[in-house]
């Protein structure tokens, strides 16, 4: 970040790690848009029931409680970052943010222990759009899940080195919060409409 | 310096984060593929003038390979020449200089940006030559045909094509990142909103569109490729899937696309008649605005590419009154142009006849554009070659006139000389008459109902009649003119490199920051970061003893 540094430069007052984490974020927003908009096209113009007969039934209530993991997940990493008292140390910081990343972890393993099942019942990217559509969406957004986890402990490291600068710690908890907001509608979308 | 002959080659001009080399490469490499693209439009417009005979340097063209050819002619003019060029190119060289910084704010995701770029570049061109050849089913890659080798015969083409655009795609996303930050956040002090250079204001709002359309296509895209790879069927009306979703996804990323393209080009020219008619940009806030405006309502218009594919009628009415009123923020923005020139004391060098064949050849552009956006007309003329003329009046003057107008007007600048003025006009002028003559006929025999994706017209008599098909020969021969005289300014470019007239700081007597920098700039830019005092455009102001006013000079 070269040019960023000198204060005295036409700004919007947003730093600019976030502000491209922002951007980035629009574009994520888009492409989730896009993956939803063509799943609900594809539901209107189905003839029949949905889900199609046959099929195996979705883990309603397991994604439920994984659901309310994930959201835990965002809460314990905005407490970590907003402490009101303002006497939370560097190693607090760390250790609520290494929570809210095993949190993560958990829910992407819940998930693809779901999927084994799912598939042992038949439910694959073949056997119609009803799969291809579960797998697209719901597998699209467990590798954000991967992603964000990844990014977080990366985080954690460098905050014990102080490698990592404010803004960009920042950046990363956005993109966590992005990973974690878009999943109850993916959630009401897939499995409960 | 000393610092800087110390790095070796590699680090110096290969793996640099500085944003001039960065530009460099995008510049050179997109130059490259506009190379490669001439080339396969030659291979199948000879195909089409003279069907059947073996074409020299080629061969004989087999059905298979006259649609790979068209297909990769396309997708590379537009994401490996115009996106690069325009936008990834001059973008990355301009904007640190033009809005007074050393760099881009995020340095390393900008080399990552070329580097996908350039791996994107490799599969592109490999999937030329993968067994069953290249990707052959339009650059629209339309479903059922692009899902299922089984229709389109390039079980390695087809994905191969389609992960190197994704490519493309991810490196253009860290570049807009990029440009769109540094721009908001790294200005010179002093330079306000109003401040900003037209150019730097295009590239911005082009990568916001860019950026806010390109989502749903990746989607798109890789539902495609499951289609191709895994065996589902998102677009297979069949099982249950749907073709023209895909459509859907894809104008909804094409259309704002082609405005992607345009905003960078209306820039150049901004600048440049400004400069050489000594004026001071006509409505410049107007201009501004119109081109957010054109932004926004370009994403309102995408199903005038579907109006013939079975789309509700109530629904085509819509589109073809959100596609005239797209017309108005054009028409407007060259207005202001013209508006700029009139009265100017207007200097005919080469980038300067670029910039204004860029408005008369545009023109002719967006004027055949209300044709096709009115859904009544579209129903006859789409998929003719009337399209095909149609977007060459576009795509050409966006990809081809404006970016040398960019390269002769900003040559100065990248490599410290000159460029030769005698050699640049006449490749002007031999690039410009055979334009004409390649596109023109195209809109007579697309309105003689030629269809735009016919292999050979022999099989079809009333589309071989001699007449049209003399037509199809001139468009051929002014093709093979025009590439001729490319040679001729490969050889002035190469040649002024090493051999040119050195140029000073600022040769043009323009206003903008970059000419205040050394001429090639050093790492870093400039000697002493600039203030800004002043819009760019402040030209024969009356008062003053020179007829242009630098944006860093104090009052
Ligand atoms: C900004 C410059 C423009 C560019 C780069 C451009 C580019 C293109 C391209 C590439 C196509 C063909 C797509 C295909 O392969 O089928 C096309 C078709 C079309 N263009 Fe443009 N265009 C531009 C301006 C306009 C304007 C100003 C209008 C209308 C006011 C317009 C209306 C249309 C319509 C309706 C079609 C669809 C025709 C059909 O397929 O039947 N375009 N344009
Ligand atoms: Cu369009």
């Amino acid at each position: 970040m070269v040019a960023s540094t000198d204060r005295q430069r036409g700004s919007l007052g947003i730093p600019s790690a976030v502000l491209g984490m922002v951007l980035f974020l629009a574009t994520e927003v888009m492409f989730f848009a896009g993956l939803v908009s063509a799943f609900l096209v594809v539901k209107a113009r189905w003839i029949g029931a949905w889900p199609p007969p046959g099929q195996p039934r979705l883990p309603v209530e397991v994604t439920a409680v994984n659901t309310v993991v994930l959201l835990a997940s965002g809460v314990i990493l905005w407490l970590a970052a907003h402490d009101r008292a303002g006497q939370q140390t560097l190693a607090a910081v760390r250790r609520r943010s290494l929570i809210a990343a095993l949190l993560g972890a958990t829910f992407v393993t819940v998930q693809g222990f779901e999927w084994t099942r799912l598939l042992a019942y038949g439910l694959t990217m073949r056997s119609g759009p009803y799969g291809s559509f579960f797998y697209l969406i719901v597998g699209t957004h467990a590798a954000h899940a991967v992603a964000a986890v990844v990014a977080l402990l990366w985080a954690v490291a460098r905050l014990g080195s102080q490698k990592i600068s404010a803004d960009g710690f920042r950046a990363v908890r956005l993109f966590w919060y992005f990973v974690v907001g878009v999943w109850p509608i993916l959630y009401v979308l897939v499995y409960l409409m | 310096m000393a610092h800087a002959q110390q790095q070796s080659f590699w680090s110096r001009y290969v793996f640099s984060t500085d944003h001039k080399i960065i530009g460099l490469q995008y510049l050179f490499t997109g130059m490259f593929m506009g190379l490669v693209g001439s080339f396969l439009a030659y291979v199948f417009r000879m195909q089409l003038a003279f069907p059947g005979e073996p074409v020299p340097l080629f061969g004989v063209v087999t059905p298979l390979h006259y649609n790979a050819l068209v297909t990769n002619h396309g997708a590379i003019m537009i994401f490996w020449v115009a996106m690069p060029i325009l936008i990834a190119g001059l973008g990355n060289y301009l904007i640190p200089l033009m809005i007074g910084c050393d760099d881009m704010v995020f340095p390393r995701l900008n080399r990552l940006s070329y580097q996908i770029f350039f791996l994107s570049t490799v599969v592109i061109l490999v999937s030329l030559f993968v067994p069953g050849g290249g990707f052959g089913g339009a650059w629209t890659a339309y479903p059922p045909l692009s899902a299922s080798a089984q229709y389109n015969h390039t079980p390695w083409g087809a994905p191969l094509w389609l992960i190197a655009v994704a490519l493309e795609f991810v490196a253009f996303l860290l570049g807009g990142i990029n440009f769109v930050t540094t721009v908001m956040n790294a200005r010179a002090p002093g330079m306000g909103p109003m401040q900003i250079p037209i150019f730097v204001w295009m590239v911005v709002i082009a990568s916001i569109v860019f950026m806010a359309s390109v989502g749903p296509l990746v989607a798109g895209a890789i539902m495609l490729l499951f289609d191709q790879l895994l065996g589902t069927h998102f677009y297979d009306p069949k099982a249950g899937g749907d073709p023209i979703l895909w459509q859907h996804l894809f104008w909804f990323f094409g259309h704002p696309e082609v405005y992607v393209v345009l905003l960078p080009a209306l820039g150049i020219v901004a600048e440049v008649i400004t400069v050489f008619s000594r004026k001071k940009l006509f409505a410049y806030k107007t201009i501004l605005y119109t081109a957010f405006a054109t932004g926004i309502i370009s994403f309102f218009v995408w199903a005038h590419h579907q109006f013939v594919a079975g789309i509700d009628p109530r629904m085509a009415h819509l589109f073809t009154i959100t596609t005239l009123i797209i017309s108005v923020p054009i028409a407007e923005m060259t207005f202001a142009f013209i508006a700029t020139l009139y009265g100017g004391s207007i200097e005919l060098r080469t980038p300067m006849l670029w910039a204004l064949a860029f408005i008369a050849e545009f023109l002719v552009g967006g004027v055949t554009g209300i044709f096709l956006g009115a859904n009544a007309t579209d129903i006859y003329l789409h998929d003719s070659y009337f399209v095909v003329a149609h977007f060459h009046y576009t795509f050409f003057p966006i990809a081809i006139i404006a970016g040398f107008a960019a390269l002769t007007y900003w040559f100065p600048k990248m490599f410290g000389r000159h460029m030769n003025e005698t050699l640049g006009k006449i490749h002007f002028w031999g690039t410009i008459i055979p334009f004409n003559f390649i596109f023109l006929p195209l809109f007579v025999l697309g309105a003689a109902g030629e269809h735009r994706r016919i292999y050979s017209y022999e099989h079809f008599s009333q589309l071989f009649t001699p007449g049209l098909q003399n037509l199809r020969v001139l468009a051929t021969v002014a093709l093979v003119v025009m590439l001729l005289f490319q040679f001729v300014f490969l050889y002035n470019f190469i040649r002024s490199l090493f051999a040119g007239e050195k140029a000073e700081e600022n040769p043009w007597k323009a206003n903008t920051l970059e000419w205040l920098a050394p001429s090639p700039p050093p790492h870093g830019n400039f000697a002493e970061m600039p203030t800004v005092y002043r819009g760019p455009y402040e030209y024969s102001v009356p008062g003053r003893p020179l007829d242009y006013w630098p944006q860093h000079l104090p009052n």
